[in-house]
């Protein structure tokens, strides 16, 4: 039904697709994987015409087409849920899932609200979010945003009379567990009226989705699976190119930390609606891990201790020194290195280059006097786009053009090449291909030889109980239950889910 | 942050064939545009009138496009910051008329003693803009709106000092800022260069130049990588100010004279010049040598049009046209879905 034949695709310096054929029929749900910068997303956003091809043809039912920009493509059925949040966040819910097509509650002029709303709620139950549409959206959590956004793409429903493929890129990167299985219920469900095309860095979770499983490298297609036709580690070796470690945690590498040594404590910490009573001690070379569901506390806790949020009780002790009127300059100041999870917003600046973005929080330690030392600054960039393997051209490369995992890694970087000995990750493996994921557990076990301290987010309960040496469960703002975690007597998903819920 | 007119030294393949095509990119095209749009006037009015191209005409272009100029670096970093700055006016003219006070009360000759008067003035600018900033940033007063006022409040000042006289000053030492020529250009005009080039350096070498794009591209991402936004700000507000003063100090050395609106005109002209050498209002895009070839290209018209004797009257008018075209065709709307 929809097909591309030896589409091409070059940006300066970047071949990102190099002659791909795809093609997806009617209600099929078609994978797509490949490691960080394989082009992905590219490929997507030719399907979508937010990008041309430079090269190739795509047709749909067999007559050619090209979409000049995504509206056009919107038009004749194609609908993307962006891999990086794309709704406006001082408009409502419904503003935005209608943004462009107000036009259809336009009487003399005037927006009819309430017909609006009805729609929008209508949208919204499709993807079982009980939601006002009036809220603002920034009011939202990151997994409602996602379903917000299918929402709005699933408005072609009734816009369309022909055939729907709605891609979806990365979309359970932000989602808890029980979010991702309803998606995928509300995704089969709708393959009665569309296809879709699903792009993940979880491998189970394509496998379980996907009809056909598209795997890429590089910018070309190198197979396309079937569904059932490889094991994960098969196409894992496709798209990486080389067979993947078994020993994925590095659990080997993991080392009792210095209880002697306490970097961080936190003594009955209150936030109203978000955390209440939260007592905890983080020691060198120690990883913690805050484990519970979306909302539960986990980034309340690391924004507190980054200064970004100012408890209402209890005392923080950074390295000894109770700590208030806290923001993230005296932060990190005091050695405290924050991921963010959002990195749209917190991670990159969108602009400037890599090195740029590398030194934005140690400039003093690359200046004299307030004069910067370039040199120095793209050495380190150099240095760390060999280690993490970074696809980017050269340090010069601007952070806005890289691949989403690439930006992840220049996060990653950036803030452990700044010495910081207090870490605060949040899900610092998302988006990331397996290789990649690899080199940050990598990272944080070396790390914790140096003595650093960190605070994890984990993406998965497998990655946070492999990880870490303590884990601490938390639910509705309050710690539920701590765990010892050394290595061979771990805790099992049971034990944690069973305080989680 | 963008190294605008630099596309050549950014690393990639180093194939020929790539190298050739990855010149003949949109980004390259877009980068590029302004300074053919510069070649294209001169082109243009040298074959309407061959008198332009000469080296006094340029001369001319050249002093006519000095003040404009640090106005308009000046304001290149406000609004590379995602800010905006509307003092110049006023604080060109408050600088331009103190200037004149100082200079006079102070031996009224630079062999007297009189240079006092330069670093006074540029300290003034200095706290003219640390007004501004502290207004913004402490107040939460949107940038365009504290200094709009700001900048009233400059003019009613100079106003005030002057009783709306004329403030003359002739020392022959001192124009020769003018009337000193090397290789045919006003000394003026090397020191503008200078200025220039220091404005290049603190953009491109120091933190504070790195921490005017950080807050531009991302204010939130600034706050959270532990930068003191508030401070970059203010900074920024200061620096521009220095510049007005020196804008205000070769006004006075280009006319001999101040008076309360010797900064007139200086905000659509410096605002023009940098929107049309392709500096983003929207912040973290372009740079000094986008302004510097924006302020010429606003003067180029402006002196094409005198040279190729269009009537007065029909100036103004074709000014704003052919500035509307050159943005037209110098800066990249194709990503900008909104335009505010
Ligand atoms: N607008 C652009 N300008 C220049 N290069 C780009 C642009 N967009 C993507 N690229 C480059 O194209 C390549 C493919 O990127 P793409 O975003 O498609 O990767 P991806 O497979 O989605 O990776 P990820 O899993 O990390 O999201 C990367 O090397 C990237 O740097
Ligand atoms: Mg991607």
């Amino acid at each position: 039904m929809y097909q591309l034949k030896a589409v091409d695709k070059k940006f300066p310096g970047v071949h990102a697709l190099k002659a791909v054929d795809f093609q997806i029929k009617r209600g099929e749900i078609v994978g797509l994987v490949g490691e960080n910068g394989a082009g992905k997303s590219t490929l997507m956003k030719v399907i979508y015409g937010a990008y041309q091809p430079d090269g190739g043809t795509v047709t749909i039912d067999g007559k050619a087409v090209r979409f000049q920009n995504p509206r056009q493509a919107m038009e004749k059925g194609i609908g993307m849920v962006f891999q990086e949040q794309s709704l406006i966040p001082n408009l409502t819910v419904m503003e935005n899932i209608f943004l462009g097509y107000e036009r259809q509650f336009v009487r003399l002029g005037v927006i009819n609200w309430k017909a609006m709303s009805e729609a929008a709620k209508k949208q919204l139950a499709k993807v079982k979010l009980d939601i006002d549409p009036a809220t603002v959206t920034s009011a939202l959590s990151f997994a409602q945003r996602q379903l917000v956004e299918l929402a709005k793409v699933l408005t072609l429903e009734e816009r369309v009379d022909g055939d729907l493929v709605i891609l979806l890129d990365e979309p359970t990167s932000v989602l808890a567990e029980d979010e991702v299985k309803m998606l995928f219920t509300i995704v089969r469900d709708l393959t009665k009226r569309a296809s879709f095309i699903f792009v993940s860095h979880r491998m189970d979770e394509v496998m379980e989705l996907s009809d056909r499983i598209y795997v890429m490298k590089d910018g070309a297609v190198v197979d396309v699976v079937a569904r059932g036709a490889a094991t994960a580690e098969q196409i894992q070796q496709k798209m990486v190119g080389r067979s993947v470690d078994q020993e994925y945690y590095r659990e080997q590498r993991q080392k009792p930390y210095d209880a002697a040594k306490v970097l961080l404590e936190m003594d009955s910490v209150s936030l109203p609606g978000r955390i209440k009573d939260i007592s905890l001690k983080l020691h060198a070379g120690e990883v913690l891990c805050l484990v519970g569901t979306e909302g539960a506390g986990r980034e309340a806790i690391l924004r507190t201790t980054y200064g970004m949020r100012t408890p209402v009780s209890g005392k923080l002790k950074i390295k000894g020194n109770a700590v208030s009127g806290f923001n993230p300059q005296a932060a990190v100041a005091a050695g405290v290195g924050y991921v963010p999870r959002e990195r749209k917003i917190e991670g990159i600046v969108a602009g400037m280059n890599v090195y740029e973005n590398m030194t934005l929080s140690q400039m003093g330690r690359y200046s004299r006097a307030g004069v910067l030392n370039v040199a120095a600054e793209k050495a380190l960039a150099r240095d760390w786009i060999g280690k993490l393997s970074i696809k980017a051209h050269s340090e010069y490369a601007d952070c806005g053009n890289l691949s989403g995992g690439n930006q992840q890694k220049v996060v990653l970087s950036k803030w452990r090449s700044g010495g910081s000995d207090i870490m605060l990750l949040d899900h610092p493996t998302r988006g990331l291909d397996i290789g990649a994921k690899e080199d940050v557990y990598e990272m944080i076990r070396d790390m914790s030889d140096d003595g650093v301290g960190v605070i994890l987010v984990a993406d998965t309960l497998e990655e946070a109980i492999g990880l870490s040496h303590t884990i601490i469960v938390l639910k509705d703002g309050a710690i539920q239950q701590r765990f010892e975690c050394r290595p061979g007597a771990k805790p099992t998903l049971y034990d944690l889910l069973h305080y989680m819920i | 942050m963008a190294t605008p007119f630099l596309p050549l030294i950014q690393g990639g393949a180093p194939l020929r064939e790539d190298r050739v095509r990855q010149l003949m990119t949109r980004e390259n095209a877009i980068r590029w545009a302004p300074l053919l749009v510069l070649i294209g006037l001169i082109i243009l009015f040298t074959a309407i009138n061959p008198a332009f191209l000469s080296q006094r005409n340029f001369a001319r272009i050249a002093i006519a496009a000095s003040p404009a100029l640090m106005v308009a670096i000046g304001v290149t970093f406000i609004i590379v910051m995602g800010s905006i700055d509307l003092s110049m006016e006023g604080t060109v003219g408050l600088t331009a008329v103190l200037f004149c006070f100082v200079f006079l009360a102070t031996g009224g000759t630079l062999a007297a003693g009189a240079w006092v008067a330069i670093p006074v003035i540029l300290l003034v600018g200095a706290l003219i803009g640390l007004v501004n900033g502290l207004v913004h940033v402490k107040l939460r007063i949107p940038s365009f709106m504290a200094s709009l006022a700001i900048g009233f409040v400059g003019t009613g000042a100079a106003v005030l000092i002057t009783g709306g006289d004329i403030v003359k000053i002739d020392d022959d030492t001192f124009r020769a800022l003018l009337t000193w020529r090397i290789a045919g250009f006003p000394l003026m005009v090397y020191v503008v260069a200078a200025m220039t080039v220091l404005a290049w350096f603190i953009q491109s070498h120091t933190t504070l130049g790195r921490n005017f794009y950080a807050v531009g591209g991302g204010e939130e991402l600034a706050h959270a990588s532990g930068l003191n936004v508030r401070r970059v700000r203010i900074m920024g507000f200061v620096l521009a100010g220095v510049f007005y003063a020196v804008a205000g100090i070769l006004q006075v050395a280009k006319l001999g004279q101040a008076e309360s609106v010797s900064g007139a005109n200086f905000m659509f002209i410096s605002i023009t010049s940098v929107v049309v050498g392709g500096v983003a209002l929207w912040g973290g895009i372009g740079g000094i040598w986008n302004t510097v070839v924006g302020v010429l290209i606003v003067n180029v018209i402006n002196n094409g049009m005198v040279v190729i004797g269009l009537p007065n009257y029909l100036q103004d008018g074709m000014l704003g046209l052919l500035v509307i075209v050159a943005v037209v065709l110098s800066t990249d709307r194709r990503s900008i879905s909104f335009v505010k």
